[in-house]
């Protein structure tokens, strides 16, 4: 699906994160994805919803391909990121454009300081004064740097379950991606933490394109600029959001998004 | 669970302002009944029935601040709850409308009879009808029926003009005439104005059905 992405102001359409063409996904001999193509844009939020087992998580799995940690998965079609196969990309630095964040918080047993290096000191060589400076500007994208500041060296496993997910966050931007994938970042969270997560969520479309798997219909419609509706492994609905939660095209979209099912 | 409970809200606000809508539609049938039979009864019953409408008018309103507050609709019962607030607003204007009209009856009484060259029977069937239809459109959620409300507005402007200039004219020619003349000028304006909310309406139906935005005769291009 092809929506028109001019109306969105400042973007160019010309130049796609993700272009994905006649995708389908079999855990074994199980099809979970069936012929999916969109084109999900720079520097905006994209939001994927759908009941449960719809296959928007396995979809998202696709775009940094997650799937190969599972045994016995196929994908047929192509994934293009800003025009390069997936599957030509080195998988490391794959996963360093594209960064994930989970459903459950889950920051490494180590200091706050060093779950945020942890990627980058992988990546290349870093003086003291480059990881700090790159912890610092981590944490305030991640809105996290005010509550931390006075204690980088304490466990993370100390913070609050919403500052974990910040620090996830940060983490992930750490290595500066192109794009942030995010599986339900807030289902495990108070509304103040959500509240936080969502504003730094629209935050952080100026630099990197993000897509977002959600249950929350009234989160993807305040933090998505387009959304794509699921069911049973087929996209059935891709559009600006305003005309997804306005005037859907599609019935099935409308009896899910007003409750009628799911 | 929930959305029984979200269903039954959108079946009560339907049913208000069902009910609102034939008291509306009453009100004008009584005022022009009372204008054009020159009857103090008749008129001072739009009074009784508009005070009604206007007590309506707020606890529709709340009703549907309460579902949008509760319930976060979206699509067609986003679409449903802002066209109810809509023409909620544009039915207590009718009342008021009529209103009006029943002043001008009592004020009527009390002058001599004059037959006027203004065809206000007419104007008043055209422009009752055209709230009818509306209010039906709504009540069946017909959108072609609301489609055939929009293209009666043009006739119903025609003859106000009409009696306009006719008025002006008598006015100009018999200064007796002139209380009568801007009764009936009053009278026209106010069923001139009923046929507009008659379009709101089914401009608000046409939005709710399909999703498209008709009003000052645009449609919306399909994004």
């Amino acid at each position: 699906m092809r929506p028109n992405l001019t109306s969105i102001d400042g973007h160019d359409p010309s130049k796609p994160a993700f272009s994905v063409s006649n995708l389908n996904f079999y855990y074994g001999a199980n099809q979970a994805l069936h012929e999916i193509s969109l084109t999900i844009a720079d520097r905006i939020v994209t939001a994927l919803i759908g009941p449960s087992g719809c296959g928007k998580s396995t979809f998202l799995r696709t775009l940094n391909r997650m799937y190969e940690v599972v045994p016995n998965t196929r994908v047929t079609g192509s994934i293009l990121l800003r025009s390069k196969d997936l599957l030509s990309i080195d998988l490391t630095q794959l996963r360093h454009r594209v960064g994930m964040v989970f459903q459950s918080a889950n920051p490494f047993p180590k200091s706050i300081f060093d779950n945020v290096t942890y990627g980058p000191k992988i990546q290349g060589d870093f003086s003291r004064a480059e990881l700090s400076n790159l912890v610092e500007e981590s944490l305030r994208r991640a809105a996290l740097w005010d509550e931390v500041k006075d204690k980088l060296h304490k466990s993370a496993l100390s913070l609050s379950g919403g500052q974990q997910q910040r620090l996830c966050i940060a983490r992930a931007l750490a290595l500066k991606p192109e794009v942030l994938l995010l599986d339900e970042p807030c289902s495990a969270l108070d509304p103040i933490s959500t509240a936080k997560i969502e504003e730094l969520i629209v935050g952080l479309k100026d630099t990197c394109a993000i897509v977002i798997v959600t249950h929350n219909m009234q989160q993807a419609a305040r933090v998505a600029d387009f959304t794509g509706f699921f069911l049973m492994g087929k996209l059935i609905e891709f559009d600006r959001s305003t005309v997804i939660f306005e005037k859907p095209k599609r019935k099935e979209t409308e009896d899910y998004i007003t409750g009628r099912f799911g | 669970m929930t959305r029984t409970r979200f269903q039954s809200g959108l079946d009560e606000l339907k049913g208000r302002l069902t009910e609102m809508s034939i008291t509306a539609e009453r009100a004008i049938d009584l005022g022009v009944e009372a204008y054009l039979g020159r009857d103090a009864d008749t008129a001072n019953e739009v009074f009784k029935v508009e005070r009604a409408t206007n007590s309506a008018e707020r606890e529709i309103d709340q009703l549907a601040i309460d579902l949008l507050a509760m319930q976060q609709p979206m699509a067609v019962d986003l679409r449903f709850i802002t066209a109810c607030m809509k023409i909620n607003a544009d039915l207590e204007r009718v009342g008021d409308l009529a209103v009006n009209i029943a002043e001008r009856a009592l004020a009527e009484i009390n002058r001599p009879k004059m037959q006027l060259p203004a065809d206000l029977g007419r104007m008043a069937t055209t422009a009752a009808g055209m709230i009818r239809r509306a209010l039906d459109s709504f009540v069946d959620a017909n959108a072609e029926l609301a489609e055939a409300v929009l293209i009666m507005d043009d006739a119903v402007d025609r003859m106000n003009k009409e009696i306009f200039v006719s008025m002006a004219s008598l006015m100009r020619s018999n200064p007796q005439a002139v209380d009568q003349a801007l009764d009936a000028v009053v009278v026209a304006r106010a069923l001139e104005r009923v046929a507009d909310h008659a379009t709101n309406i089914a401009e608000d139906v046409i939005f709710w059905v399909k999703g498209k935005d008709v009003r000052h005769g645009v449609a919306e291009q399909a994004s």
